[in-house]
């Protein structure tokens, strides 16, 4: 009885609407420490939106491929997800080579590319495309975050470190234009630039101490972080020397730091555990529920992708691709960092981040001091952006 | 820079070179001995590292060091036996296929038992600070480090000179046949040193976790390093280890020192193709004994009729089907068209290259660059961007061509990363690190279908071109070089032209694919030109046989579908591949095609 009923509903099943499908491709075993979160978000935002019946009566459903973290392969998964899958939107990528190349291959191919995590300005300026949208504050908008902090300091003599590809070296191309705009005078004392993952943090430290800084501007994340923060503790480097850093705050980048954590440094991050607006309350409440772990950055990106699908569907009233891109412009939706607005003007979210200090609590990293910085506010000015867009 | 400035960096120097010296001693080692290009070192060091962090939380840092070293010692021991001792009598080269799948499952075995995060380890106890040196804070760990690699290396010189085990090892690395034909017991030999080699492996990681923190990425760029110092030293030479150690260690302390910390991304390998430029066996190595009774092959094509036949069968997919198949096949038919030009180098040629990403890199940029900045039309584009991967392979193939063995390879992987670092770092011509966007085909080539069969038609004629050019006289004479080079000279042969022309055929033929790459992608970034592009383009190659000319054909195919079929559905895709290639290896030492070519003939 129970086959037959099974058979029943397998011959019932095309009948009802199909899915709308989300092909996400992401470098999941390269960037592991943030994409496993990510992807946690998603089935978190996935469930809650089946749970509610779906978009327009249709189920969501998610096709997530590994990239392989190079963008000739992407482009292949791509094309895939397109041409095998039928995929209604793509979404995701974390490099930015690999953002650019899907953004590129979206164009060329006319689907919509949600590109999720990409800090790379030029995916939504230089190369932007009618078909390619960006959640998470670029590069940009995360160096112009620290800026009011860093010109209220008033020190003179900067030093600046970054690993040396296009993200590290436009967080030092903005830093220093919009430092000298806050605070004409200003002196760029020392430059570190070095290799990807491969920094030799003793004499990097040392290099930067020769140059008698004031303050100390940084990109480095990750293993580059950590080696950096240690070498740095140890020879005394940030005594007296305030040191701002993007993206030091997020858990990811964060948690491994432990007891080495230093004091006081200016970041870009998120401070989990001490947000407490009801819409982030909600999102941690049910993100610790499903998943007995707490919420990291990458977790917050994840869940906001797939409800911004899901809302330019709704809006749209449709899965086709020429309404969902009409939808996505200027669509307004609530996040766990509270409101934003897909601007129209370049494909940009005003997803936010938190800008606070580093502290140590009870031999681990935390986020102190900390303020919301609401992307919408951290633009150039319209005119700037159509230059750069060539629209 | 201050006197105490100068002096702070020498030390900052000298710290760095004692950790390169121990993970580039023990491969150093291996290589001397067994000749194995053990491309899983780094893998090793990555282990020590993983677990020097986890021990040391439950006995304390310092006794993890030891632990963590012997585990991976015996880890190597184990891998040794099981693994590398069936291969020996394999083709030269397919212990590397084999190391690389070890590098893979052990990627993906870290992952799986310490997770993604990174793992900062302890301070070491008793070295936890600074002490002051001219006025500036130098920490006490690095001077501990600066006086241990000195140790170590006193401990393997006295080892290698005044021990009976040494002198086996030195024996063996002089002329290993001889020491085999002497009777001294080579297997037992070649575990030991395995194991050795990979405890100082694990030793190396284990002491850098109060500098650095155990992380996934750890393992490849440590094995690029080891391989630079072991060449720039001289293979098999500890000393030379320990010299090409502190020459690099100081370069770049210097480099950061004065402000000139960008060259850092590619110091290294600038030092190593200087040095092999100036002396072909690195800085304290001998021409060691050619391995003698190389396996000479006729190289003859097992069947046209056969590949006619593909050919034909490819040619009607599009009847078929419009979709990702055909773009799956494009990607084969690229990689295809790469590995048979390298494997015309390495086959016929006898010319190992590590660096073959370089040429297939040249063609893609030459092809966007044409396009994006000279507005060439894609026809053109497609057709002339060979000419700069044929340029670049006439410039450095006319330094190759004077190295052989290793030392070729490692020349040929300096000029790669040298052309990579220079895409990676020139902005405004090459994109830098994001690469170019916006590299289509001409509309009449814009679908799948039409772009499909102009690459199976290009490539088609091209892997037939180069089999023929296998089979002419000059193909006779390039091998007749590879075998015999004092005879060749002998009988009029300009050996080295010979070389450098099929250095140069092999290039042009390698931008080619890369050029067609280019234009199937829409984009291309240095990824085109990296060292991985370059290892996969050998792992085709040597799955499906060396000795064969449609080895690396089916090498190909088998290692793309590979890829995309096991990562869309297994979670741990990496170590996946590496199984399925262990499995291979194992089971078929002379790659796919020479198995069925022996079937065939029984």
């Amino acid at each position: 009885m129970r086959f037959l009923a099974l058979l029943l509903a397998l011959a019932a099943a095309p009948a009802l609407s199909q899915p709308v499908k989300i092909g996400e491709l992401n470098s999941y075993k390269v960037f592991a420490v943030f994409l496993e979160p990510y992807k946690k978000g998603m089935e978190l935002a996935l469930e809650e939106i089946n749970a509610g019946g779906g978009v327009n009566g249709r189920k969501l459903e998610l096709i997530v491929r590994d990239d392989g973290g190079t963008p000739g392969d992407a482009v292949r998964v791509a094309e895939e997800l397109i041409a095998r899958d039928r995929v209604n939107v793509l979404m995701g990528t974390f490099a930015s080579n690999v953002g650019l190349a899907v953004a590129n291959l979206a164009a060329q191919r006319k689907i919509l590319f949600l590109a999720s995590e990409p800090l790379t300005d030029k995916i939504v300026w230089e190369n932007g495309n009618r078909y390619t949208f960006r959640l998470r504050p670029s590069t940009y908008m995360q160096t112009a975050m620290l800026i009011p902090e860093a010109a209220k300091l008033q020190k003179k003599r900067w030093a600046i470190v970054y690993p040396n590809y296009e993200y590290g070296q436009s967080a030092t191309a903005s830093f220093k234009r919009l430092l000298t705009q806050a605070q004409p005078g200003v002196e760029f004392v020392a430059e570190q630039a070095p290799a990807l993952g491969k920094i030799e943090a003793g004499a990097v430290v040392q290099a930067l101490a020769e140059a008698k800084p004031d303050a100390i501007f940084s990109s480095l994340f990750a293993a580059d972080l950590q080696k950096f923060v240690r070498e740095g503790n140890t020879r005394g480097l940030f005594k007296n020397t305030p040191v701002f850093n993007l993206l030091a705050g997020e858990p990811e980048y964060l948690d491994p730091l432990k007891d080495e954590t230093p004091d006081g440094w200016w970041v870009t991050g998120y401070p989990w555990s001490e947000i407490n607006t009801p819409e982030h309350k909600r999102f941690r409440d049910a993100y610790q529920k499903r998943w007995k772990d707490y919420p990291r950055q990458g977790s917050v990106v994840g869940y906001t992708a797939v409800y911004s699908v899901a809302n330019a569907i709704r809006k749209a009233k449709s899965a086709d691709t020429e309404k969902l891109v009409e939808a996505l412009k200027g669509l307004e939706m609530q996040t766990p960092f509270g409101p934003i607005v897909w601007r129209a003007l370049d494909h940009q979210s005003t997803m936010g981040a938190y800008v606070g200090q580093l502290a140590q609590r009870d031999g681990k990293g935390a986020m102190v001091n900390w303020r919301y910085a609401d992307g919408a506010r951290v633009q150039p000015s319209d005119q700037d952006i159509r230059a750069r867009r060539k629209e | 820079m201050s006197a105490a400035a100068l002096l702070l960096q020498f030390l900052n120097g000298l710290a760095a070179a004692s950790s390169l010296f121990l993970v580039a001693s023990g491969l150093s080692l291996i290589f001397g001995v067994s000749r194995i290009v053990n491309f899983a070192h780094g893998s090793l060091y990555m282990l020590g590292m993983y677990l020097a962090v986890w021990l040391s939380a439950k006995v304390g840092f310092w006794l993890s060091v030891p632990l963590a070293a012997a585990a991976v010692g015996a880890f190597g021991l184990l891998v040794e036996f099981l693994l590398l001792r069936r291969l020996y009598r394999a083709p030269e080269l397919l212990q590397l296929l084999a190391t690389f799948a070890l590098v893979l499952v052990i990627k993906d075995f870290a992952l799986w038992a310490w997770g993604a995060e990174d793992l900062l380890g302890p301070r070491a106890p008793g070295l936890r600070d600074a002490i002051e040196i001219a006025g500036r804070q130098f920490p006490k760990y690095d001077l501990f480090l600066i006086m241990l690699g000195p140790a170590v290396f006193a401990l393997l010189h006295f080892l290698l000179t005044r021990t009976r085990f040494g002198i086996l090892i030195r024996a063996a690395t002089e002329d290993r046949e001889m020491a085999g034909a002497l009777g001294v017991n080579q297997r037992w030999l070649f575990t030991a040193v395995f194991a050795l080699g990979a405890l100082l492996a694990g030793l190396g990681g284990a002491l850098a976790i109060p500098r650095e923190p155990a992380n996934l990425e750890i393992d490849l760029s440590v094995v690029s390093d080891a391989f630079v110092i072991v060449v720039v030293g001289g293979l098999g030479s500890i000393p030379g280890a320990f010299l090409a150690a502190l020459l690099i260690g100081e370069i770049k302390a210097f480099c950061i020192g004065l402000g000139y910390s960008k060259i850092t991304l590619v110091a290294e390998f600038i030092v190593m193709a200087v040095v092999l430029v100036l002396r072909p066996w690195g800085l304290l190595g001998r021409a060691g004994a050619e391995p003698r009774g190389a396996t000479a092959v006729p190289f003859t094509l097992e069947s046209k009729k056969l590949m006619l036949a593909v050919v034909a069968a490819l040619a009607l997919v599009p009847v078929f089907s419009g979709g990702y198949v055909l773009v799956l096949l494009t990607d084969v038919l690229v990689f295809a068209l790469f590995a048979v030009s390298l494997h015309f180098l390495l086959g016929p040629g006898g010319m190992v290259s590590f660096g073959h990403a370089a040429y297939f890199g040249l063609g893609a940029y030459g092809a966007a660059l044409l396009v994006l900045r000279a507005g060439l039309p894609m026809e053109i584009a497609l057709l002339l961007a060979p000419l700069a991967a044929l340029a670049g392979a006439a410039l450095f193939g006319w330094f190759c061509v004077r190295l052989s063995g290793i030392y070729l390879a490692m020349l040929t992987l300096a000029f790669a990363q040298i052309v990579w670092s220079i895409a990676f770092q020139w902005d405004t011509v090459t994109g830098g690190s994001n690469g170019l966007v916006g590299v289509w085909p001409a509309s009449w080539l814009g679908s799948r279908a039409a772009y499909y069969l102009a690459t199976l038609s290009l490539c088609a004629l091209a892997v037939g071109a180069v089999w023929r050019v296998v089979g002419s006289p000059f193909g006779h004479a390039l091998r007749a070089s590879r075998d015999s080079p004092l005879r060749a000279e002998a009988i009029g042969i300009d050996v080295r032209a010979q070389q450098w022309t099929a250095f140069i055929i092999a290039g042009a033929f390698a931008g080619l694919a890369g050029s067609l790459y280019a234009f199937s992608k829409g984009s291309i970034s240095p990824e085109t030109l990296s060292v991985p592009r370059s290892v996969d383009g050998l792992v085709m190659v040597l799955l499906g046989g060396v000795q064969t000319l449609t080895g690396p054909v089916w090498g190909a195919a088998l290692f793309t579908w590979l890829e995309d079929s096991v990562s869309r559905d297994v979670a741990y895709w990496r170590a996946a591949i590496g199984a399925v290639v262990l499995l291979l290896v194992l089971a078929f030492p002379i790659g796919i095609a020479g198995a069925a070519g022996k079937w065939r003939s029984r």
